[in-house]
């Protein structure tokens, strides 16, 4: 298996590696030591491969990660699988903002804490959180599923769209047009779902609520302006 | 005694103006804003009031048609593995498919290529029609992130970060539900119909410090390959500039207040930002004093029409210019053919700018299938092409007329302005005399 040392190796040349930009791809299995806070670890992924990352990362680890399973041992840093599209990515520590914005696919799966704005824009990725969330997460979330299984601080789904979301502890406040929906059996087995497949597997889907949009700032009303 | 009021005529107050009163009783019957396409339409400082003085005797010019006037520009030689080289300095403005019609788009694309420029993509993704038609496409990474993905974002020829735009410095995108088709809504994973406002901050980075580490994982993810611009809207542009360059742009876009949008609020189009010509030479100035200039490339957008215009601002030290309104102007848009029919939606043509409700007459900013298919996108790309080979011919007419054997090597010594406001913001001398208001030293 390749390992890459990120105190004497640079980061061009470990996506490069992992890109195969170089030289076709020979390996499925790579190992990152030393990341020490590295931003853009292993971004850009387009093969199923298997990265492990042993230490902190810094900002967008697995950005963009197509099909790529990347584990952290460690922490990550702003934007950890920012817009990914397909594959894994799963934080063993806590997680700084912005994780999974924008995502259109895959499962990130953080099990420790999530900063602000985790979920931000969201676009269709499953993102399981194994602690607390910060505030305004899943703002303006389009499509996918933000599952806590700790606490969401402030403003939790601000102006939502369609993108689901799940939390068993409190919720600090909602944010604009995002309300409490009742968990019905397709919910539930949703939820149940995620957990599974996020390794959450002590965590009972009856204890959670489920928050989507209201829907009513989907078309412009001036009555509605105080809302934004 | 009986004072007799002796008749004089109505007269009308200059504050409120008719305009004034009919935005307010708009504003009271609607209970919104009034939102519409284009740029600015009130009369700012603007290239018309610059001329060229030619040359003379302590300049001679270069013959038209037997001595080389070049117009290559390549962009993105700072950092990008694969540059872009454009024949011409005139490029097509980043616009989305869902604001245009998908014909209107394939236009750019074809025109573009014919002329050897590039184009744009915009708010809502690169479709496959697009990159297929364009030689040379840029991507634009955008707040709203709609259909953003590795792939396409590979299969750019360079990617422009957008942190602003011209008609509305600070604002976010805007698309209403009448254009959300089927497609569209689609490639933005949003809800048919519904009125789509994107956010005007991006969601994953803040600041110029966070933008140098969210250009380190662009150029990582396309391998070092991909020119990055960043476009800034014209509000402060000595600043936006040099933190741009401090980012690690490759180019930078300046898009001044006469620049257009497909939909934005009244208000925000009209007092927010700054005229192209304030903007030019506070942002060359940064890249002089980083020692950047010609190292990053400046492209200005924002009223651009003719062959003086772009000869005016590369004058001023850009690089390239840029057109949106031209360019759909070029293709058809408020085209006096369609006079009916723009009446029947309350206007004329010339002024026809509510392209959010997707009922253009010219089928250019419309989802609608049957007004979109009245563009020939064929036809409308030579309109395109010929358009901007003429304007470039007319910058080098002049560029020959000031002795310059490059558009490139036009500068402000060309110039003078004919009013004090347009000396002070474009820095050159007031016609027939060697006062530059506001300039240190003088």
């Amino acid at each position: 298996m390749p390992a890459f040392d990120l105190s004497t190796t640079s980061i061009r040349a470990l996506n490069e590696a992992l890109h195969g930009t170089g030289e076709p791809l020979k390996d499925r299995r790579f190992e990152v030591r030393n990341p020490r806070g590295s931003h853009a670890v292993a971004v850009g992924c387009r093969d199923q491969i298997t990265v492990a990352v042993h230490g902190p990362v810094g900002y967008y680890c697995g950005g963009m990660n197509a099909a790529a399973t990347i584990t952290v041992h460690g922490s990550a840093g702003p934007g950890v699988g920012e817009n990914m599209m397909s594959g894994s990515i799963v934080v063993e520590g806590d997680a700084s903002q912005y994780a999974g914005a924008t995502g259109r696919g895959g499962l990130l799966v953080i099990k420790g804490n999530a900063a602000s704005r985790c979920g931000i824009s969201m676009k269709g990725i499953d993102i399981v959180v194994g602690g607390s969330v910060g505030h305004m997460s899943a703002f303006m979330g389009q499509s996918g599923h933000l599952v806590v299984l700790g606490d969401a601080g402030d403003a939790l789904g601000d102006s939502l769209y369609e993108a689901q979301l799940f939390v068993r502890g409190k919720v600090k406040s909602l944010g604009a047009d995002c309300i409490e929906k009742e968990m019905r059996g397709k919910h539930h087995a949703t939820l149940e779902q995620l957990l599974s497949k996020a390794g959450m597997r002590g965590a009972d889907p009856s204890q959670f609520r489920r928050y989507g949009s209201a829907r009513k700032l989907y078309t412009f009303n001036i009555d509605n302006a105080d809302a934004y | 005694m009986t004072y007799h009021n002796p008749p004089t005529p109505p007269r009308k107050s200059a504050t409120f103006d008719d305009a004034a009163l009919a935005e307010i009783r708009r504003a009271a019957a609607t209970g919104i804003y009034d939102i519409r396409g284009g740029g600015t339409k009130r009369k700012v400082p603007h290239f018309d009031d610059l001329l060229f003085l030619g040359a003379s005797m302590s300049r001679y010019p270069l013959e038209g048609y037997r001595e080389r006037c070049d117009t290559a520009v390549t962009l993105g030689t700072r950092f990008a593995k694969k540059p872009i080289e454009l024949k011409i300095p005139v490029t097509i403005a980043g616009m989305s498919f869902g604001a245009l019609s998908g014909p209107a788009k394939e236009a750019l694309g074809r025109g573009a290529t014919l002329a050897g420029t590039s184009t744009t993509t915009g708010d809502g993704g690169m479709t496959n029609e697009e990159r297929g038609h364009s030689e040379l496409l840029v991507y634009q990474y955008l707040p709203s992130r709609y259909g953003m993905n590795p792939t396409d974002l590979r299969r750019a020829d360079a990617i422009e970060v957008v942190v602003g735009q011209g008609a509305k410095p600070g604002g976010g995108g805007m698309l209403l539900g009448q254009k959300i088709s089927d497609r569209v809504a689609e490639m933005r994973t949003l809800p048919k119909g519904i009125d789509q406002r994107s956010a005007c901050r991006h969601p994953d980075w803040t600041g110029p410090d966070d933008l140098e580490i969210k250009i380190l994982e662009l150029r990582e993810i396309t391998d070092w390959e991909k020119p990055i611009y960043i476009k800034v809207g014209g509000a402060r542009p000595y600043y936006d500039t040099a933190l741009a360059v401090k980012a690690g742009a490759d180019v930078v876009v300046l898009d001044g207040m006469q620049g257009g949008t497909a939909a934005s609020q009244d208000v925000f189009i009209e007092h927010v930002g700054q005229p192209t010509l304030a903007c030019i030479r506070p942002a060359v100035q940064a890249l002089q004093d980083l020692g950047m200039h010609r190292k990053v490339q400046l492209v200005v957008s924002g009223g651009i029409r003719s062959g003086a215009d772009v000869a005016k601002a590369l004058a001023l030290g850009a690089d390239a210019v840029s057109v949106g309104t031209a360019a759909l102007v070029a293709i058809g848009d408020n085209d006096p053919r369609w006079e009916s029919e723009y009446n029947a939606l309350g206007t004329t043509a010339g002024a026809y700018d509510d392209w959010h409700e997707g009922k253009d007459p010219a089928g250019i900013t419309t989802q609608d299938p049957a007004l979109a298919a009245r563009l020939d996108p064929i036809a409308a790309s030579r309109r395109l092409a010929n358009y901007l080979k003429v304007i470039t011919l007319e910058a080098q007419t002049i560029a020959r007329a000031c002795g310059h054997n490059h558009l490139h090597n036009l500068e402000p010594e060309d110039l003078v302005a004919l009013t004090i406001e347009a000396a002070a913001m474009a820095r050159v001398p007031l016609a027939g005399t060697d006062w530059i208001p506001g300039h240190k030293g003088l």
